[in-house]
C-alpha cells in the first residue's frame, strides 16, 4: 500500500508545480460558470413550471462542477501514462514489483486531486460572495454536506475507475487518441457534464440513472442542494458503490490480461 | 542462475511499400510478416558472471532481456531465473532484478531526480540504511551530487543516463540487465559506468548481462560473449576465442558478423 501512496504523493507534488495552468484554469472556469448560469437563467425565466430543478440547485451544481472540474472532467486524465503505453516506456513500470492497475489508479487520483486543490478554493470563495442570481448558496444541511463529500469521493473513484478501462484498451491499440475522444465525449455528455441529468427527457433519464456515468458527478453535485434526497439518494449511493466495485474488478482483470499480451512498442 | 532452453518468440509486423497507392492498398489488404525474433535460444549463465550479449540491430537482444525481465512471454521454451519463471509471477521476480533500458527513461520528467529515487525506495521497500548507503555510493561513483536535485527534463542525455543507471541499482539487485547502458555517455562517464558495473560485480557478486554496440564496453567488462543473429545463438565463448592477433575489437566483431552472414 505504501508504494501506491508514494506514487500518489509524487504525482500530487508534480501536479502542484503547474501554477500558471491553474490560474488559467480558474479564469476559464469562471467564464464558463457565468456563461452557463446565464443560459440556465434564460431557460428558467421562459417557463419556471417545466424547469426540472430549482434554480438555486442549478447554480450550486454549476459552481461545484467548475470548482471540482478536475475531479470529474473526463479529459483531465494523466496523459503521461498514455504516452508511456504508446511509446513503450511502460516497460520500466513492468520491471517493478507493483501492480500496474493500482499504480495507474494512484497516479490518476493524485493528478486529479492536485489540480482540484489548486483550483477549487478560489472558485468556491468567490462564488459564495457573488451577487444574485450568480451566488452559490450554502448546502441545505450538515448531513447533506457530509454526504456531498462522501459521494464526491465515490464519484471521483468511479470516474477514475471508468477511465482505467481506456488505459487498458490503449495497451491493445497503437494510438490511444481515438479511444480518448470517443470516451471523453460520451462520458461528458452522459454524466451530466454538459447539462445536468434532470434536463434529459424522462424515459432517457430513467436509463441514464442506472448507468455508471450517473454515478460520477451527478450524485454529489445534486445531493449538495437537496435535489437528490430520501429514497432516491440511498439508491444513488448504492449504485455508486456497485459501479465502483464492478469497474475495479473488470478493470484490474483486463489490465492483468493486457500486461501479458502486450507487445512493447519501440524496441 | 539463468537458464534459457529452446526459447522462441515471434512478432507479426504489418509491412508496406512507400507511397500513396500502397497506403490505399493496405487499407483493404494488409501484408503481415512474421518476424522470428528468437529461434530456439538456449544458454546458461551462472551466478556472478558478466556476459556480453552482442549482435547486429534487430538480432533479438532486447527481446531476450524483456523475456528475462518477465515483461514478455515467449511463444515456447523454458526460462528459469534463480528458480523462477519470470513471466509467471512478474511481481515476485522483478523485485530481485535491476534493468536499464538505454533508450528509455524511468525518471519522472518534471521533478528532481531525487524524487524519483525516493519513490523507488518505497516501491522496492528498501530499508532506510541500505538506501542511504547505496545512494551515497552511487552518488560518488557516478558523480551525481550536482545532478540529483535537478529535474530530469533539464539533464543532458549522458547526465540522465548516469541517473538512470543509479536508479536501477538502488535496491541492490542480484541480477542486472543492461540494455545498451552507455548510449550518449561521454568518455569520462563511460569509464565511470564501466568501473562501476565491474565494482558491483566484484563487491556484491551481481550477475550482469549487458547488450551493447560499444565493443569497448564488452572488452572492459565481460569475459564471456554470446553472439546472437537473426534470433539464433551463433556463438557462446570468450573474447579470446574470437580475437585474432593484433586486431581491434571492432574489426574482430565485424569479421565475426561477416563470417556468420548477419
Amino acid at each position: 500500500m505504501k508504494k501506491y501512496l508514494s506514487f500518489f504523493r509524487l504525482r500530487f507534488l508534480t501536479g502542484l508545480q503547474y501554477r500558471t495552468a491553474a490560474l488559467a484554469g480558474i479564469a476559464t472556469q469562471f467564464a464558463w460558470g457565468f456563461l452557463e448560469i446565464m443560459v440556465m437563467k434564460a431557460f428558467y425565466e421562459t417557463d419556471p413550471g417545466v424547469y426540472p430543478m430549482t434554480f438555486r440547485a442549478t447554480v450550486s451544481y454549476i459552481w461545484l462542477q467548475q470548482a471540482f472540474l478536475a475531479f470529474f472532467a473526463v479529459w483531465m486524465v494523466d496523459s503521461e501514462l498514455f504516452e508511456m503505453i504508446s511509446n513503450g516506456n511502460i516497460a520500466y513500470e513492468l520491471c517493478r514489483p507493483i501492480r500496474i492497475y493500482s499504480m495507474m489508479t494512484a497516479r490518476n487520483l493524485a493528478n486529479r486531486t492536485s489540480r482540484a486543490v489548486l483550483r477549487c478554493l478560489p472558485i468556491l470563495l468567490v462564488a459564495a460572495f457573488l451577487p444574485k442570481p450568480f451566488r452559490m448558496e450554502p448546502p441545505v444541511g450538515i448531513a447533506e454536506f457530509l454526504l456531498f463529500v462522501v459521494t464526491m469521493l465515490l464519484g471521483l473513484s468511479v470516474t477514475v475507475a471508468f477511465f482505467m478501462l481506456v488505459y487498458v484498451l490503449a495497451f491493445y491499440t497503437i494510438s490511444p487518441q481515438g479511444l480518448r475522444i470517443v470516451f471523453c465525449s460520451l462520458v461528458e455528455f452522459l454524466s451530466g457534464g454538459v447539462i445536468p441529468l434532470p434536463f434529459f427527457p424522462e424515459p432517457v433519464l430513467r436509463v441514464l440513472e442506472l448507468l455508471p456515468f450517473a454515478s460520477m458527478q451527478n450524485v454529489p453535485l445534486r445531493i449538495y442542494s437537496g435535489d437528490i434526497a430520501g429514497e432516491e439518494m440511498v439508491r444513488a449511493v448504492g449504485l455508486q458503490v456497485f459501479w465502483l466495485v464492478a469497474l475495479v474488478v473488470v478493470g484490474s482483470m483486463l489490465c492483468r490480461m493486457a500486461e501479458r499480451k502486450v507487445a512493447l512498442q519501440g524496441g | 542462475m539463468i537458464t534459457m532452453k529452446d526459447v522462441c518468440k515471434s512478432y507479426r509486423v504489418a509491412k508496406r511499400n512507400a507511397g500513396f497507392g500502397e497506403a490505399c492498398k493496405s487499407l483493404f489488404r494488409r501484408e503481415y510478416e512474421t518476424i522470428h525474433a528468437l529461434r530456439n535460444v538456449s544458454f546458461t549463465i551462472s551466478d556472478g558472471e558478466m556476459v556480453g550479449y552482442i549482435g547486429p540491430n534487430g538480432a533479438g537482444k532486447s527481446s531476450t532481456i524483456k523475456i528475462l525481465s518477465g515483461i514478455l512471454t515467449p511463444d515456447s521454451g523454458e526460462v528459469l531465473v534463480d528458480g523462477r519463471v519470470p513471466y509467471q509471477n512478474r511481481i515476485r521476480h522483478v523485485a530481485q532484478i535491476g534493468v536499464v533500458f538505454g533508450q528509455r527513461s524511468q525518471l519522472w520528467w518534471d521533478v528532481p531526480v531525487i524524487d524519483s529515487y525516493e519513490l523507488l525506495k518505497d516501491i522496492y521497500s528498501i530499508p532506510k540504511k541500505q538506501y542511504d548507503n547505496n545512494l551515497e555510493e552511487l552518488t560518488i561513483l557516478l558523480n551525481l551530487s550536482e545532478l540529483i536535485r535537478t529535474p530530469a527534463r533539464q539533464l543532458s542525455l549522458g547526465q540522465r543516463m548516469r541517473c538512470e543507471i543509479a536508479a536501477s541499482l538502488l535496491h541492490s539487485p542480484k541480477l542486472l540487465f543492461l540494455d545498451e547502458p552507455t548510449i550518449g555517455l561521454d568518455a569520462v562517464s563511460k569509464l565511470a559506468v564501466r568501473d562501476f558495473i565491474k565494482k558491483q560485480n566484484e563487491l556484491h557478486g551481481t550477475t550482469v548481462i549487458l547488450t551493447t554496440h560499444d565493443m569497448q564496453d564488452i572488452e572492459a567488462l565481460s569475459k564471456r560473449i554470446i553472439l546472437i543473429g537473426n534470433g539464433e545463438v551463433l556463438m557462446d565463448g570468450t573474447l579470446e576465442d574470437i580475437k585474432r592477433g593484433g586486431q581491434s575489437i571492432d574489426e574482430t566483431v565485424v569479421e565475426l558478423y561477416r563470417s556468420y552472414e548477419i
